[in-house]
């Protein structure tokens, strides 16, 4: 019987890789367009120097870049331990209660909450009730609680898929509970926390909205020395400057601070799937 | 109660009931178990056997919703009571599981971990590792004086392994054959210095000759420990057992020298079951 | 064996205890943000009837003589944006999730559904600028538009932004079903392209919904994009190709400008706690339908 190619199918197929192969080229359009937007302002001055507001052709957005640098260091801090600490007590410590189901679910769908929750919620409790200010704490703390549930639930993901003969085996072997989970089910299970983790902190670095309301300047005169004090991050430099900025410029500086911006997302992102590859090339059971 | 005269006891449970979510899996079981011995649990799926194997290292522990009653004694001592070092217990009575579970880690770690949670640290630890020249070579291991070496080198040697995997120590567990990796776990249990052995159907995932190879060696091993097995293998349970108890239901319905069981047992039950009536 | 009890006793129980603390203040903060978005919202209900709240199709806080609380407009304008984002990129999603999950080689998969992943962490703000570049000239060329800022061109920039979530999530939920049942399909004769449309796709029908709904979580609350691009205008939306401000614009726009704990303050906040409660119920919905056979 000679095999009929079938019309219909081969022309659904070609629709379904055309726009898969579309989709991924969104990713080279965004890169493509800031690139041909902004090139002409990056350059080490660019990278390097402070931000000069009256000729911003002057100056450069290395506050910016600082803030965000700053701002995803602080997330890492307060985040990672305290998203994985809680991770590990609802897999490793709780018996399987309702309460404990509870707990996960209300923290799994904590992390489809838009961010401009979160910065209202920061505005109410770090800002005002705190009293922290508009600050690099401020928006510190905003961001690590957004980007925690995402934590805890890539890191819960890992614990879990932790086969349980492995705990059985240290168990029986005379092992404490503790010593089990540090020394047997942590090293297998902190390769799925820290690459969800860094996918949260690409993503609490990206975010403008929550920076709005309860932390970034962009009238900034000093590099910040304290975490009170106010700061300037990528996003919402790059946001004044697209919408808010009369210079002539301010277009082309915008495309060069987003094309810096993205960069830095995309290599965090880039990490991460590259350091899921690699785990799962190692895993052996 | 069966005459163990010839034999010391090591184990005695009395009255011992289990439930697992309200359902009860053990009812009144008492038996005095001897020490030096293979003693062989058999019984069709569900029958308890595994249930009770698990209550001698209080690994039921772990499983939410058990429940157990009655007393369990080693050693004079109860260790179902409430202040039983259940840490030092699981050291003194050792598993083997039925699905070879090596940790990933190399062949070496795996054994050296039973003696790393109980704080004997390994020659170089933490940031020295790097620089320490581990002893690689098999030779030297042999020769060398360090605790957890010895350990390591001895338990591969009871559990007739070393030969197969000397020159390979640092490699990962888990490149060995089924069979291999059941005989690591076997080492690695032993490297704890157990008193007990307790092994739940360790051989129904692996070949014949693997399990020719397992036991014959459990053979050797009942010179210096306790052995106690699990198996739905009734030529194996014939093979090498010198006692066997016979589960059903959750009841123990019979114990005594594996000759009597198989070719004289007091219960119907029983001569159904090792006829292969049922099972 | 009892010697060593007391030592195992803490060294068992101290790492619970801490990781339980962890834990605990880590939830009682997570659901600290309901509770304080509605504290401050609550007092909005006592000067602004909970109708005039949410059917109002005026919003003019700042009005001299009658101010008006209407959020109806803006909620049609979320509801524009969202749905007509969904209308393009459910499609979109779909079409990836089947190539990635029947069609693609593993290899080409393993490359390509990272890739996708990708988008998601294009930072919003870099989306809405391109859009305000490159998109919003264009729809105005070709609508004949002063400018191209209004409901149409922020819909595409949030179809874009929501592209990952739909097609990664609908993607596992065709991977899970069980190779079994295309097999058996096949084996009966069918083609391939049937057994998708027959088989698996009605076999993994709950995650594919789940994943639109998860997809329509994200294009509710999305803020950054309909800023720069959806017009801005308070105006109750007739079209498509009308100027709008959604929910999470609006208070993005005015939060700065509030006097703490003032009534435009606390109904600010009230619309955040309706955007919260909106889009926890489609996830916590959506979370149902995937964690359908462990719950």
């Amino acid at each position: 019987m000679k095999s009929k190619k079938i019309p219909c199918e081969t022309i659904y197929f070609s629709i379904f890789r055309s726009v898969t192969f579309i989709g991924v080229g969104i990713l080279l359009l965004t890169l493509i367009l800031l690139f041909v937007s902004g090139y002409s302002v990056i350059d080490l001055g660019f990278l390097t120097k402070n931000w000069q507001h009256r000729d911003i052709t002057q100056g450069g957005i290395f506050p910016a870049i600082l803030g965000s640098f700053y701002l995803g260091l602080g997330v890492i801090v307060v985040s990672f331990p305290l998203g994985i600490g809680t991770a590990i007590f609802l897999t490793e410590y709780s018996k399987n209660s309702l309460l404990k189901r509870i707990i996960q679910l209300a923290i799994r769908n904590l992390s489809g909450v838009p961010s401009i929750a979160y910065g209202l919620f920061g505005l109410v409790v770090f800002v005002n009730l705190l009293s922290f200010g508009t600050s690099l704490l401020s928006a510190i703390l905003t961001l690590s609680f957004m980007t925690m549930p995402w934590i805890i639930t890539a890191s819960v993901e890992a614990f879990e898929s932790v086969p349980q003969k492995f705990r059985e085996s240290s168990l029986a072997l005379g092992a404490t509970h503790w010593q089990t989970t540090r020394k047997i089910v942590l090293p297998v299970a902190i390769t799925g926390s820290i690459t969800g983790g860094i996918i949260g902190i690409a993503r609490a670095v990206g975010e403008t909205a929550p920076l709005i309301m309860v932390g970034a300047t962009f009238y900034l005169s000093n590099l910040p020395s304290s975490p009170l004090d106010k700061f300037m991050a990528l996003p919402y430099h790059t946001f004044i400057l697209a919408t808010q900025h009369s210079s002539p410029y301010a277009n082309t500086y915008a495309a060069g601070t987003a094309l810096v911006l993205i960069i830095l997302t995309f290599l965090l992102s880039l990490g991460a799937i590259f350091l899921r590859f690699h785990y799962r090339r190692k895993k052996d059971w | 109660m069966v005459n163990l005269s010839m034999n010391k006891i090591t184990i005695t449970t009395r009255k011992l009931n289990i439930w697992y979510n309200g359902l009860q899996a053990l009812k009144n079981v008492d038996i005095e178990l001897p020490e030096n011995q293979i003693t062989a649990f058999i019984g069709a799926s569900g029958s308890g056997k595994s249930t009770f194997l698990r209550s001698l290292n209080r690994m039921i522990d772990i499983i939410p919703n058990a429940k157990i009653e009655g007393e369990i004694l080693f050693n004079g001592e109860n260790i179902l009571s409430q202040d039983t070092d259940v840490v030092a217990l699981r050291r003194k009575i050792g598993m083997v599981f039925q699905n070879p579970t090596p940790f990933p880690k190399s062949i070496f770690d795996n054994i050296a971990y039973g003696l790393e949670i109980q704080g004997i640290k390994k020659e170089s630890s933490g940031f020295w590792k790097i620089f320490n020249n581990k002893k690689n070579n098999s030779i030297e291991l042999e020769k060398s004086q360090h605790s957890i070496d010895i350990a390591v080198v001895k338990s591969l040697k009871e559990a007739a392994l070393w030969e197969e995997v000397k020159d390979r120590l640092r490699q990962s567990a888990f490149r060995l054959s089924g069979g291999q990796q059941q005989r690591l776990c076997i080492a690695r249990t032993l490297a704890v210095k157990p008193e007990i052995l307790l092994l739940d159907e360790p051989c129904s995932e692996l070949d014949p000759i693997s399990t020719r190879k397992i036991e014959e060696l459990l053979m050797l091993l009942k010179e210096n420990y306790t052995i106690f097995i699990v198996t739905h293998n009734l030529h194996q349970a014939k093979r090498i057992s010198n006692y066997v108890g016979f589960f059903h239901l959750g009841e123990l319905i019979e114990f005594g020298k594996t000759k009597d069981i198989f070719e004289n047992p007091h219960q119907f039950i029983t001569s159904e079951y090792v006829r292969g009536d049922f099972g | 064996m009892n010697s060593n009890s007391k030592a195992l006793y803490f060294s068992e129980n101290i790492p619970k205890w801490i990781f339980g603390f962890i834990a605990i203040f880590t939830v009682a903060i997570l659901s600290g943000i309901f509770i304080f978005l509605l504290i401050s919202g609550l007092g909005t209900f006592k000067e602004i009837g909970i109708g005039e709240f949410l059917f109002g199709a005026d919003w003019n806080p700042n009005a001299f003589d009658t101010p008006a609380w209407g959020i109806f407009s803006s909620a049609v304008g979320t509801a524009m944006i969202s749905l007509l984002a969904l209308f393009i990129v459910v499609p979109f999603g779909l079409s990836i999730a089947i190539y990635l999950s029947e069609i693609a080689s593993p290899r080409t998969r393993e490359i390509l559904k990272p890739l996708v992943e990708m988008i998601a962490s294009i930072p919003t703000v870099v989306l809405g600028f391109l859009g305000l570049l490159f998109l919003a000239p264009f729809i105005a060329r070709i609508f004949h538009l002063s400018n191209g800022l209004n409901a149409l061109t922020a819909s595409i920039l949030v179809a874009v932004a929501a592209l990952p979530t739909i097609a990664s999530i609908c993607e596992d939920a065709l991977s899970c079903v069980s190779q079994r049942f295309r097999e058996a399909s096949l084996a009966l004769g069918a083609t391939q392209w049937a057994t998708i449309k027959k088989i698996v796709i009605p076999a993994a029908k709950s995650g594919l919904i789940a994943g639109i709904m998860l997809g329509l979580g994200r294009v509710i609350g999305e803020t950054m994009i309909v800023l720069m691009v959806a017009g801005n205008s308070r105006a109750f939306p007739y079209s498509l190709l009308d100027a709008v401000r959604p929910m999470t614009a609006n208070i993005a726009i005015e939060i700065k400008e509030v006097v703490v704990g003032s009534l435009h303050w606390q109904s600010l906040f009230m619309i955040g706690f309706v955007l919260f409660i909106m889009t926890f119920v489609i996830n916590f919905l959506a979370d149902i339908l995937i964690h359908k056979k462990s719950l």
